[in-house]
Parts: C-alpha cells; structure tokens; sequence
C-alpha cells in the first residue's frame, strides 16, 4: 500500500505565542515550531499499516524552509521518504488554496490511502483532509478511530458526537482524516534518525504547480481573545490560596 | 441576501445544535435584512420540516431521499449540492457538528469554495460580515471575512449562541418546499454500518454536583490519587480532559468535552487543563469554574470564576490539607 501523510509544523503549543497585528498572523522568528499533533497521530497509523501490509510511506508538508524539520522527523520514525512544498507564504493562503497546492503535488504520486490529522493546532480549519478528497475525486472519512485494511478496501471507525461511533466502509483510494488519540505514536530512534539523513526529501516549489490561490476566505485579523468573564486571580503562598479559594467557593459563590 | 440554515437530524431526532445555529442565522437575517431558509434533509423528514416551520424562518427546504436515510458524505454533498444550486443562497450557515466537519468542507469544494469554521460570533462592518473564530486552540481569536462570488460557508461552533433566544414564527408557519433530489446508489462510495457506544457509561458526570477535573498539567497516572482524593473531600467526581483519556490514564467515560460528556455542575475546577476548544464546548455551562494552570495565557481563564497561576502540584495538596483541616473541625 502506497500511503501518503499531510504533516504540518505548527507553533509549539507550551511556548509563548507572540502575535503579530500588522501581518494577522505571528513573529514566526519569535515562536518556536513543532509537528501537529494530529498529523503525529496520523503518521504512526501510516507505518502501522505499512508494517502489516507492506509497502511505502510518504510524508508531505508544505510550509517555508523549517518545514523540512517535521519532515525529517517523520522520516526518522520510518517514513521512506518525503516531499516538501515550498511555500514561504503558506499562512496567508485559504484552506482551499492550501488543498489545492497538495492535491495537485499528490497527483502525480498514485497513493493508494492518504491520511491526515483531523486539524491544525494552529488555523484550526479542520478542513484540509475532507477537501483534498473532493479535489482528488477520492471518497473520505473524518474523524477515524481505527483502520482495518483487506483486499483493497477499508473499514474504519468514525467518531460521532457524545461517545458514539460507526464503523464505514470504503474503497481505495481514499483519505482519511485521524483523529488524536487513534494510537500511541512512536518516538524516533538513535537507529531512525541516521537512517533519515540518506532518505530524500523532494523538493516542489508550490509557485510551480499552477494552482489558482483567489482566496475565498482572509483572515483580517488576530488577536487576544476579548474574556468573556471576569476572572479573579488569587495569589499567595500554596497554603493561602487554598484557604482563600475555599473561602470564596463556599461564600462567594456558595458551591461548596 | 439570502441565508440558508443545513439542519442536522439523525433517526428523527433534532441534533440539538441545530437550534444554536438556528438562533444565530436568525440574528444575522435581522441584521443583515436577509432572507433565512433551512433545510431539512434525510428521509421520511417532512413532520421534522413541519415542526421546523413554526420557526421565525421565510421558507423550510425537505430534501428527502432514499439514499439519504443513513448520513454519508457523498450523498449529503450532493443532495446539499442541489439544494444550494436550487435555493441560490448568498450564505450557507451550519452547526460546526462531527457530521459538517465530515461532509461540509466537500460541499463548499465542489463548488470552489472553502469553509470559514467554528465560528464563535459574527459581526457586520461597514456592510460586509466579519465571523470570528479561534485560532492556536483558543489563544487566539481572528475577524475572518469571505472574499469572492456567493455561496460563502461558515460554521458555528457549539455553544457559542444560545439555542434558547432561536424566534419562533411570528403568526402561523413558514412555507416547506420540496427539492427534488436525484441520487443514484453508485454515486455514494462509503458504506456506513451501525452506530454503537463504547464505553459503559458508569458515571453519569452531567448528574455531578462536583468535579474536579484534570488535564496534561496532571504529568502522568502516578497523580491520578492526588487528584481523586480532592474530588473525594469535594464530594464530587473525577473527570478529564481528552488527552488524558487518550494516554487511558482515566477510562472514556469520564471524558468532558465535544467527543465525551457535556456537563454543568455547581462547580468546576480545572486542574491542569489549558482549555481547548472542543474541551470547553463540554464544561463552559458549569456555575462556577475555578481553574489551576501554570500559564497565565491558558485559555481556561477566558471562562474561569477563579484563576490561580501557579503549580498544582503545589495548590492541590495545600487545598487538600484545608478540607481535611475543615473536615476534622466539624
């Protein structure tokens, strides 16, 4: 099975996030970056599937230059190779746009599944996965819990809302988006990370593919998000928070 | 301008989003001086259309089908697709529900469009309409606004309108007009099987006076007693965010948030939970919150009563010390 993975670097999510007002987006030099969590998810579902089906994992990211990095990781946990799409003006482009700079960078590589996290820790859009299939002309499956591969098809367990879940069947090609939580994702070995310094990463420039980015949505504007409560901070040592939080729990707002 | 609501039943059931997204296209009709149309799709719909009806809408739209008896993505995109080509609208709003997050984006594709998600509120700025949505999970808010030819799509993110102010029809009912839909079986390629529940629910956490709930910030299972005997002294349960139940350091059910339980008790404390979005969805309706983070940035303190910045580690223990100190005075 051939399978691709979209992977994306997003900013860390413990370190500080230094917006940035005039450019609706953020100082990136001041922000440290890291692999969406979701697509991490999907990465080990990929090799999973590889280890028991045979066959080859591709990792995709496109992004500017330190995008490479989430891509060397992923070739570290055992992707064989990886194509990087070089755009320096990925966070100014619509979820279309975005879709369609992969789809037709995917084109030409005849996977068999496609997989991506459910969303980006950083726009969030949660739309790329179910946009590259209509793109690609491939049916889908968002949310997915669990994967069972046989004979060219696949049954795949889509959360539901509230606890629910529904096993879909479905015929490849196909993507999946994956959802946090699906598997445990490896980490890379001293073994994998000497073996990824002879994997390629192909390099795309995304201005070459010819895609129509009109965008269909723009972002005006980011910033802190205006509390919708007021919050009283308590502050003191450990023992006279406690003190004074129970006090205000029980007679301020009398919930104890 | 013309507004279209997609509505979301399953088995004959109103998703109760629905009614969150109703209230919210209803404000942006009034102010927009926009008309508002909802469909209703699926099969066997039309008394879910009626009741629909007796809503402050201008028309309700049934898009019944045979192939539209089990949700799937390819024959709801369709179907949505005709409707849209039919109705005309200028803007497609829906519930930010698992099920639009699974066939929307498709829908507004195919007609070369994107999806501007999860919107939190909306706003109209000299005449054109800013949605707001969050960013880097909640720490950060944007003004986002179509650019383009109509349709636009957005979605509305749970919880953030309010089901109960949706209008009713002024005087009598709106009009339901039937789509025709034309849908063939070889057009839908996924095969959807029975839904089932996973986890035995053995704690009914909506039932809960009291929880005490914990996320990332708990480290690890070695701090699950910690935790459990403060929610002990509280007289309340233990519940967690989704990571938590992920790494299964706490079993499913005790889950809150949009893929677990929503919950609204008297109180809710928040030990170690930065407060992602589809967290918040589940515990935002709690009377008071009291949240423990290390980072003062954490999105939990958007909602919270009562913050402490600083170490649960450090807050838990000393708390857990106060009840006892109480609880041995009595």
């Amino acid at each position: 099975m051939k399978i691709g993975v979209c992977i994306k670097q997003v900013p860390a999510k413990d370190a500080p996030l230094a917006i940035a007002v005039e450019s609706a987006w953020i100082r990136e030099p001041d922000v440290t970056f890291e692999t969406n969590e979701p697509d991490g998810f999907a990465l080990e579902e990929a090799l999973r599937l590889k280890e028991k089906h045979g066959g080859e994992v591709t990792a995709i990211s496109m992004g500017p230059e330190r995008a490479k990095q989430a891509l060397k990781e992923a070739l570290a946990k055992g992707a064989d190779r990886a194509i990087h799409i070089a755009a320096d003006d990925f966070s100014k482009l619509d979820p279309l746009a975005s879709a369609r700079s992969l789809a037709a960078a995917i084109q030409a590589e005849n996977f068999d599944l496609l997989l991506t996290g459910l969303q980006s820790d950083d726009q969030g859009f949660g739309q790329t996965g179910v946009l590259l299939a209509e793109l690609l002309g491939w049916p889908h499956a968002a949310i997915v819990m669990q994967i069972e591969a046989a004979a060219g098809r696949l049954k795949v367990k889509r959360e539901l809302e509230a606890g629910w879940f529904q096993w879909i069947e479905l015929s490849l090609p196909a993507v999946l988006t994956i959802q946090s939580g699906i598997n445990k994702p490896r980490y890379a070995t001293l073994k994998g990370i000497m073996a990824a310094k002879k994997k390629e990463i192909a390099t795309v420039e995304r201005a070459s593919l010819g895609v129509p980015d009109a965008p269909t949505q723009r972002v005006e504007r980011i910033y802190v998000p205006q509390k919708t409560k007021k919050t009283e901070f308590i502050t003191g040592q450990p023992q006279e928070i406690a003190a004074k939080l129970l006090e205000k729990l029980r007679h301020e707002a009398r919930v104890l | 301008m013309k507004i279209l609501l997609i509505t979301e039943q399953r088995e004959g059931q109103w998703n109760k989003l629905t009614f969150e997204a109703l209230a919210a296209a209803q404000q942006i009709a009034s102010e927009a001086k926009a008309s508002l149309s909802a469909v209703v799709i699926g099969k066997g719909v039309a008394s879910l259309a009626d009741e629909l009806a007796g809503w402050q809408i201008s028309e309700v739209l049934l898009a019944d089908h045979d192939l539209l008896e089990k949700y799937t993505p390819d024959g709801f995109s369709l179907a949505l697709r005709q409707v849209i080509e039919s109705a005309k609208p200028d803007l497609v709003l829906s519930p930010h529900t698992y099920q639009v997050r699974d066939f929307a984006p498709n829908l507004a594709a195919s007609l070369g469009k994107s999806m501007i998600a999860d919107c939190t509120g909306f706003r109209h700025e000299n005449g054109k309409l800013i949605f707001v949505r969050q960013m880097f999970q909640g720490r950060a808010a944007a003004d986002v606004r179509f650019t383009g030819e109509p349709p636009w799509f957005a979605s509305l993110q749970a919880g953030a309108f309010r089901a109960d102010s949706a209008a009713k029809h002024p005087g009598g009912k709106a009009p339901v007009k039937t789509i025709a839909i034309e849908l063939k079986p070889d057009q839908i390629r996924t095969t959807p099987l029975e839904m089932f529940r996973e986890a035995k629910q053995s704690v009914d956490l909506a039932q809960a006076q009291i929880l005490v709930s914990i996320g990332r910030g708990i480290r690890g299972p070695e701090n699950i007693p910690l935790a459990e005997k403060l929610a002990k002294l509280l007289g309340g349960e233990l519940c967690a965010s989704r990571p938590v139940c992920d790494e299964g350091w706490l079993p499913m059910d005790r889950q809150v948030g949009s893929s677990g339980q929503t919950v609204a008790p008297k109180l809710y404390l928040a030990l170690g939970i930065s407060g992602a979005i589809q967290h918040m969805v589940g515990m935002k309706g709690a009377r008071a919150i009291a949240a423990i983070n290390k980072d003062p940035h954490a999105p939990i303190f958007e909602v919270a009563d009562y913050g402490v910045v600083g170490d649960l580690f450090e807050i838990v223990p000393a708390l857990i010390e106060e009840l006892e100190k109480a609880g041995s005075a009595k």
